[in-house]
């Protein structure tokens, strides 16, 4: 196995394997049109491929060149890697054909650098394998992340008609100008998407301000004090992570629906902060715990009082702390979906997650559902990226709630 | 001369600490008593009970009263009924106002009395399923509209109560005798454990592989890895419906791939067909997933030491050598805290499968079915016994988490 005229050649067809697929796919999706990875063939070709990336080295480019360009170029003919079908343009199968055959060289070069074409040692080989898993891994997971995504954006730019004619089809027609963001206007205008988001949003900040004003001096007190149960207090916050929310939610369904909380603002905003309450207080104590008692005693020593002490030190100096906690209780309260869907039925309350659960009926087009969708995703994007070590760092910091 | 002796006991300071600290806790714990503790101890209860959606309300007397007949003819009905179908209503009295201008003619009713302008019947208990009618012939001196709105105006007050399913004493097994007869609960307690066994499996190989991909620094690192995380971070109603979407059998952007590459001839149902739907949402519970335990291996990777791979490098290790005999290892821990972490959450998640199947399709699992049970088919009580039977697993599955958890620290 460990001889490069056999690692090469099947690298390489696996490679292209994994290549034309991508191609196809990706002008599928792009294009609506026909593209069809042929898998024998590309066997074939990779393996061709493969053997003269790893027989020439690369200062004979021309050799390495000539196989990748008449590869693609093949693309033209029935024998291509790919096969494309009736009616597709020919600019889109010039785009096709420079990706695959770029495509191909460039990681072809890649993964076969410093591959002799006869014996190789094992780190050679691993070294090939490794870089050519690499790749795959990069096409792989990009893949299946943005597909959905871009699935989502794109339908909710289509109309019924168009998508029902080719589900492939989801070039966007800028001609069309602002009609494109018809389902947008029309769940903000015909649909209250406004208050929705604008309810979800003050839950959420309301959610995190509960959960902070809770947690924070219960954290502190289970950082720095010694006291009786203070080791069955922490493990017992951890067992209360590990309740399911719909064992919770039918007593709660009951007792709200008893007392006339059901439906009511107050109601979500009284139950959101309890369900973050102990991931927030298990993040912040293992932060507490990290910084430096003698800041804190220093301040005792000067006479500050112990809440003085958390209000004047503690707290600002865990600011970033309390920063991944906010956008972590954030999160979730913006995200939450199965309380709102059973505590509120009265449309004029709903949050956004429940609007969009909304959207979810048969007379309702399915733009409009991934229009909601989209207007739902965006904000929690927005904020993620723009403050992503914050966001990595807050779930790292001891949740791992799903 | 007396020796300086360590103090004993706990001291003041410690004493008045320890009354900071469960004042400090305070809050937190009664906010958490008052929505994790008592919702439990009432899921508990109420799963013993036969309770229905309909028995929220406790059974009560239900009043309605009407002017009938014109001219001579007048009177006001009252219609008493017990809101429950089943459950006896004790002490049913009703009381109502006689507006000023009509008077009551004829004998009243046995049961019920008139002082002054108060008119007072007394029904003793009624059965469930009881009505009672009552009519009072009247004359009256006003002309109609304002007839009407005078008698409709005075509401007539009712008092009774019966006893509400949820407070009474009884309990009985029947909640868990329906669970358990018939195979039912089996294949629900299967589909869970495949779900949960694949699903946390899946997503820890999957997210060990994201990890070792992004275990080096390159420009766009910190972009690819936000990019990584998108799944996990998107609110789980709109990713589920843009699956739902995306593989819709009749307009899904997947099945008109599949079908152009030939990979199939008609359309699959993918959340509709049996295994395949299970197996769907298994993956999506993957795809949804492998982001955390991405994040988590990812840290932990970082935080090896680098000297042990520059030794292993001296010594001649070869790449898959160094990931087998060095980072697994290294690994293990975190591994197995996110496995039993992910292992339990996964067994509750609900949300995910509510939205892409609704539990049809052979996806129904222990969560979904408590919605199932208490909402679907309105039986309270069966759902709240398939909820005692998940903290029951939880319960075993949590001794486990804690053996392990003491061990490794950091968790």
């Amino acid at each position: 196995m460990r001889k490069g005229f056999i690692t090469g050649p099947v690298l390489g067809a696996l490679w292209l394997i994994v290549m034309a697929t991508t191609v196809a796919v990706a002008m599928s999706f792009a294009t609506g049109a026909a593209f069809r990875p042929q898998l024998l063939l590309c066997l074939l070709w990779g393996a061709v491929a493969g053997l003269i990336y790893v027989r020439f080295a690369p200062r004979h480019a021309l050799a390495r060149l000539t196989i990748s360009g008449v590869m693609a170029l093949a693309m033209a003919s029935p024998v291509g890697p790919v096969v494309t079908g009736e009616g597709v343009s020919s600019s889109a199968v010039l785009v096709a054909m420079i990706a695959l055959g770029g495509g191909m060289h460039l990681a072809m070069a890649a993964i076969l650098q410093d591959t002799p074409f006869g014996t190789l040692t094992r780190h050679e080989y691993e070294a090939a394998v490794i870089r050519f898993l690499t790749g795959f891994g990069y096409i792989f997971f990009t893949a299946i992340v943005l597909i959905p995504f871009y699935v989502m954006v794109m339908t909710s730019l289509k109309s019924q008609q168009a998508l029902l004619q080719n589900p492939l089809d989801f070039s966007v027609e800028i001609s069309k100008g602002a009609e494109l963001f018809r389902s947008y206007v029309e769940l903000f205008r015909d649909f209250n998407f406004g208050t929705y988001l604008w309810t979800s949003f003050y839950v959420s900040v309301l959610t995190v301000a509960i959960t902070l004003a809770f947690s924070v001096p219960g954290a502190y007190a289970v950082a720095r004090f010694r006291f009786k149960g203070q080791k069955a207090f922490s493990r017992s916050i951890l067992l209360i992570y590990m309740v399911p929310m719909i064992v919770l939610a039918l007593p709660i369904y009951i007792a709200f629906s008893m007392t006339g909380l059901r439906n009511s603002i107050l109601g979500i905003v009284m139950i959101y902060p309890v369900t973050t309450i102990p991931v927030a207080l298990y993040m912040l104590q293992g932060y507490f715990r990290g910084l430096p008692t003698e800041v804190e005693e220093a301040g005792l020593m000067d006479g500050l009082s112990r809440l003085a002490v958390i209000w004047k030190i503690t707290l600002p100096l865990s600011l970033p702390a309390l920063a991944s906690v906010s956008l972590y209780v954030f999160m979730i309260a913006w995200n939450e979906f199965l309380l709102a869907f059973m505590l509120l039925d009265d449309p004029s309350k709903f949050t956004l997650t429940r609007g969009v659960a909304m959207l979810n009926s048969s007379e309702i087009p399915r733009q409009h559902l991934m229009a909601g969708a989209v207007i739902a995703t965006v904000p929690i994007m927005v904020l993620f990226l723009g403050l992503e070590r914050f966001m990595t760092k807050g779930l790292t910091a001891g949740s791992v709630k799903g | 001369m007396s020796t300086a002796l360590p103090p004993t006991g706990t001291g003041a300071l410690a004493k008045r600490e320890a009354r900071l600290a469960w004042g400090l806790l305070a809050p937190t714990l009664i906010s958490v008593a008052l929505v994790v503790v008592l919702p439990l101890l009432a899921v508990i209860w109420i799963s013993f009970k036969p309770f229905a959606l309909s028995d929220l309300r406790p059974p009560a007397p239900i009043v309605r009263e009407s002017l009938r007949g014109s001219g001579d003819e007048m009177r006001v009905e009252y219609r008493v009924r017990n809101s429950s179908q089943e459950e006896t209503i004790q002490g049913v009295t009703l009381r109502d106002h006689v507006p000023e201008g009509v008077e009551i003619i004829g004998d009243l009713p046995e049961v019920c009395t008139l002082t002054g302008r108060d008119l007072f019947c007394d029904f003793g208990d009624m059965e469930g399923g009881e009505r009672e009618r009552l009519r009072l012939p009247i004359t009256a001196n006003l002309d109609e509209d304002t007839l009407e709105a005078a008698v409709e105006d005075s509401e007539p007050t009712m008092t009774g109560a019966g006893k509400s399913v949820l407070t009474s004493p009884a309990l009985s097994m029947e909640n868990y005798k329906r669970l358990f007869d018939g195979g039912e609960f089996w294949t629900v307690f299967g589909v869970t454990m495949f779900y949960t066994v694949f699903g946390t499996i899946g997503a820890l190989v999957m997210g060990l592989f994201g990890a070792l991909l992004l275990n080096k620094s390159f420009t766009g690192q910190g972009l690819v890895r936000g990019l990584y995380l998108f799944p996990y971070v998107a609110p789980v109603i709109a990713v589920a419906f843009t699956w739902v979407t995306l593989f819709d059998p009749f307009s899904g952007s997947a099945n008109a791939l599949l079908i152009q590459m030939g990979v199939t001839e008609s359309a699959i149902n993918f959340f509709g067909d049996r295994p395949l739907a299970l197996i769907m949402v298994t993956v999506f519970e993957i795809w949804r997933y492998f982001p955390l335990s991405f994040l988590f291996i990812l840290a932990r990777m970082q935080s090896i030491d680098s000297s042990m791979y520059e030794a292993a490098d001296m010594d001649g290790a070869s790449p898959f050598q160094k990931f087998w005999l060095l980072s697994l290892p290294q690994l293990l821990g975190i591994l197995s805290v996110l496995f039993l972490l992910r292992f339990i959450w996964t067994f509750n998640k609900f949300d995910d499968i509510f939205l892409l199947t609704g539990g049809n399709a052979g996806t129904r699992t222990l969560t979904v079915n408590v919605y199932e049970q208490a909402f679907a088919i309105s039986n309270i009580g069966a759902g709240a016994a398939v909820a005692v039977v998940i903290l029951l697993c939880l319960l075993c599955f949590s001794f486990f988490f804690f053996k392990f958890i003491s061990r490794e620290e950091g968790l």
